[in-house]
């Protein structure tokens, strides 16, 4: 297979032995179900997978290669075509742009020598952009490899370029050249916490397993009526009740039960679970142990965006010690029949893996598509056993309840909205970063304490969520009114909204899994749509044409994507309707703008190598 | 397991419901017709292409996946939701290339059908995305033109579980998802015309192509030349 005349041709190209690739599925047990780990394995050593290796990791999973191919063809960091060495991903989230992401992006490609999407030919450097990599409150931020640089800056670019074309290390460009660094060490070296504002519950001083200590002393029902009691919501945005959902899978009848925490914090401008991966990784445990005692699962997953590869070794580390400490494995804390131990499930860059099914899937090395419902993954999750997936701040949740009890908690926040969250708050303010608060606070209480006197747009859940203006910053954080999971994105009078929307509809046409047509195909047309309101081509008929698709996308999609996906669209034509009619204005000779004619001849005008003579006014000239 | 049989109800009509069915299932056997194209009987059902969607107590579902149960109300030939089903067809039209009168699968395609079907007469609002793939005919018998796929995945879940073969799959995320063949090629799969998968029956549209017998049948005679799309379901109904 190396003699393949399509792999020779390049010698710049990592040829994948069928030899290596067999010990790689190997060191998975050939085992279907870890593809996805299969995959970024040979994706990490080889840079690409080729057709050959899916025929060869299809063979020896069982699968076919299209099975394979489906699967490396649906994750952005899986590569079909070589790619470099060193791979520079520049996150390209609307922050990153206004905080001058463009320079930055020219400056990389004139050093390297390649555009964006290019590999050098030397099979050095693969330059890319990414969405959202989760670091907004230090933005513009890129990941070389595995490891984060952020804060970028045109002079630090060029030292990046210099320090890698020199042959140094990511890791030591990252966080400096120290080899005695413990991983958690590298983690807060290259990326900073920014914890602006600690509470009670999760970012104050939180002891050490106190919570699992009440836990195995107590009957697992009763655990599930504590959390149920006090309130707990999920933290990932959609708010199901934690002890209901507990209560459902326990009461599932299965051999197996799987507690999964969902780590994959995709939704653009949220970083909080990053700050508690890095910070309160074993109260993170904790709660997942105290899950897993709850509904009698053995066996746990933590699936970490592969944008957080870089706090894979720490979170080991924090699973490897607590092994040790007996808080993991076989008779945790001595106690006969409590068997729990987790796995690390890296993600490989795809949005739609927060979805509970989709995360599922990914879990089980599949595409990473929601799963139909019902069944609920409560029921029939993972490998079809009942599975509880929570978020990280969830479970964070879950392990300060067992220590304080559920009126501790339920006390704090407000009605149906209660305990503290944690808001990822990034754009134009002057303390960007986490801020633990209880819910019920009015959202310009939390722009005051974040210095954000210019904001007058906020973007409040991330894309999927609402964006409102000033009059409604009175409004109160929680589930019934200002719903979020995390992200409160500020904007400044000098952004342009209609650039906002216009990012975030290209970022739900990229991360739409296409399962379903109005997902995959009308989130196409909104992103047609909204450009050109941006390029000044709208009619004041498009607006209803907008809310009209809008409405068929969110009432028709299979999941949560689709259903929120037309949401910057539809909260900027209801909270800015100036924006939109600033630019719909009927033109002073009545042809409709919607038509143009320039793009519409242009692909003619290419075929036939001239001009044309009717509508090209400067022909003559 | 032995849950009673029970009823419910589709836009007015009592429908008799077993444990386990789903509403599209107990709708077919009492006669009554919900739209779907991703759906094809004695096959798994997928719930993509979301053209089965009706309302079961006010919420928004896919008949094919969604569990009928007892006492529901399930609305179906409503004007909105027909609307939202003629919006999701248009989708497809315009996600592909369907020219219809220049395509062999005319007066057979799901898709042209189910468009009469839901009246959708006029030129539609939706841009054009023009996909530009490239055609697969390299197996003696069997051509492939996903420029007129509309993603219902029939094909591959009757090769996968009818033919034991699978022969395809999808690749791709979002807009870019397709569906692709086991290997460079139709050629390099051991595809065979006699294939479920590739059967008259199984592609809706023109995609998946059966080479030599394009026009045996002429326009005008062909299946939804007879009839509208649905009447055979709608034919089992006794009021």
């Amino acid at each position: 297979m190396a003699d393949n005349p399509d792999q020779s041709e390049s010698a710049n190209q990592a040829i994948a032995p069928p030899s290596a690739i067999v010990s790689i599925c190997a060191r998975f047990e050939n085992d279907p179900n870890r593809m996805l780990d299969i995959l970024l394995d040979v994706q990490d050593q080889f840079r690409w997978i080729s057709g050959e290796t899916m025929e060869v990791v299809a063979s020896q999973t069982g699968l076919s290669r299209v099975q394979v191919e489906g699967v490396a063809s649906f994750y952005s960091f899986l590569s079909q075509s070589p790619k470099g060495r060193i791979t520079i991903r520049l996150c390209d989230d609307i922050i990153d742009r206004f905080a001058g992401l463009a320079e930055i992006t020219g400056l990389f490609e004139r050093e390297l020598g390649v555009k964006v999407g290019e590999t050098s030919a030397d099979g050095a450097f693969s330059l890319e952009t990414t969405p959202c990599i989760g670091m907004c409150d230090q933005a513009p931020a890129a990941m070389i490899n595995d490891v984060v640089v952020t804060k970028l800056t045109p002079a630090r670019a060029r030292e990046i370029v210099a320090a890698l074309k020199r042959g140094e290390q990511p890791e030591d460009i990252a966080h400096g050249p120290k080899d005695d660094l413990s991983p958690y060490e590298q983690a807060i070296g290259m990326v900073e916490n920014n914890i602006r504002l600690g509470g009670d519950v999760l970012l104050g001083s939180v002891p050490k397993e106190a919570g699992l200590k009440k836990a195995i002393a107590t009957k697992p029902a009763s655990i599930i009526d504590t959390v149920e009691a006090a309130g707990l919501r999920g933290c990932g945005g959609a708010g199901f009740s934690t002890g209901k959902k507990w209560r459902f899978a326990a009461a599932e009848p299965s051999e197996r039960r799987i507690i999964i925490c969902n780590a994959d914090e995709g939704e653009p401008g949220t970083f909080k679970d990053r700050v508690l991966l890095t910070e309160r990784p074993d109260l993170l445990v904790e709660g997942m142990t105290i899950a897993a005692r709850a509904t009698g699962a053995r066996e746990g997953l933590i699936y970490l965006r592969g944008e957080y590869i870089y706090l894979r070794a720490h979170l080991e580390d924090v699973l490897a010690e607590r092994r040790e400490r007996a808080l993991l494995g076989e008779k945790i804390l001595g106690v006969d029949g409590f068997d729990f131990d987790i796995r690390i499930q890296i993600g490989a860059g795809a949005y739609i893996c927060g979805e509970e099914g989709a995360l599922i899937s990914s879990c089980e090395g599949l595409p990473g598509e929601p799963k139909t419902r019902p069944p609920f993954p409560v029921n029939c999750g993972y490998l079809g056993f009942p599975t509880v997936v929570n978020n990280v701040e969830t479970f964070c949740h879950a392990a300060r309840i067992m220590d304080r009890g559920a009126d501790w908690f339920f006390e704090m926040g407000c009605e149906g909205s209660h305990g503290t969250k944690l808001f990822s708050v990034s754009g134009d303010c002057r303390k960007p970063g986490v801020y633990e608060l209880p819910y019920g606070l009015s959202l310009l209480e939390l722009l005051e304490l974040a210095g954000a006197e210019e904001a007058a747009a906020v973007q409040v859940g991330g894309p999927s969520g609402t964006m409102i203006d000033r009059a409604n910053f009175h409004r109160k954080l929680g589930f019934d009114d200002l719903a979020t999971g995390g992200a409160v994105i500020i904007f400044s009078g000098q952004r342009n909204i209609l650039e906002i929307v216009e990012y975030y509809m290209s970022f739900f046409v990229h991360e739409s899994c296409g399962y379903c047509t109005p997902c995959r195909v009308g989130n196409v047309f909104l992103q047609k749509a909204i450009g050109k309101f941006r390029k000044g081509l709208a009619n004041p008929e498009d607006i209803d044409y907008m809310r009209d698709l809008s409405a068929t996308i969110i009432e028709t999609s299979r999941c949560g994507l689709g259903m929120t996906s037309p949401n910057p669209i539809l909260t900027t034509l209801e909270n800015f309707p100036l924006v939109y009619s600033a630019v719909t204005k009927p033109t002073s000779d009545r042809i409709r703008a919607t038509f143009d004619i320039q793009s519409a001849i242009e692909d003619a005008r290419k075929l036939a190598k001239r001009r044309s003579h009717i509508f090209d006014e400067d022909f003559t000239k | 397991m032995s849950d009673p049989d029970f009823t419910f109800t589709i836009d007015g009509k009592t429908i008799a419901g077993k444990p386990g069915q789903t509403i599209m299932e107990a709708a077919d056997e009492a006669g009554v017709y919900i739209p779907r194209l991703c759906d094809h009987e004695g096959l798994r059902h997928q719930g993509g292409c979301r053209i089965c969607t009706v309302k079961a107590e006010g919420r928004s579902v896919a008949a094919c996946t969604q569990p009928a149960a007892a006492g529901v109300v399930v609305e179906s030939e409503t004007d909105h939701i027909n609307k939202l089903r003629r919006d999701l067809v248009e989708m497809l039209f315009h996600e592909g290339n369907h020219l219809c009168p220049i395509c062999e699968a005319s007066g057979n395609c799901e898709l042209q059908a189910m468009a009469y079907r839901l009246d959708m007469t006029a030129p539609t609002k939706f841009p054009f995305l023009e996909p530009c793939r490239e055609l697969d005919a390299s197996h003696p018998d069997i051509a492939l033109d996903t420029n007129r796929c509309i993603s219902c995945g029939r094909c591959i879940r009757a090769s996968q579980d009818i033919d034991q073969k699978g022969i395809f799959g999808y690749v791709g995320r979002g807009i870019h998802r397709r569906v692709a063949v086991n290997g460079n090629n139709l050629a390099g799969t051991d595809a065979d015309i006699a294939d479920n998968a590739v059967s008259a029956d199984v592609c809706p549209v023109g995609c998946i192509i059966r080479k030599g017998v394009g026009f045996a049948t002429p326009i005008g005679e062909r299946e939804f030349d007879q009839g509208m799309i649905g009447t055979d379901i709608e034919g089992k109904r006794r009021d």
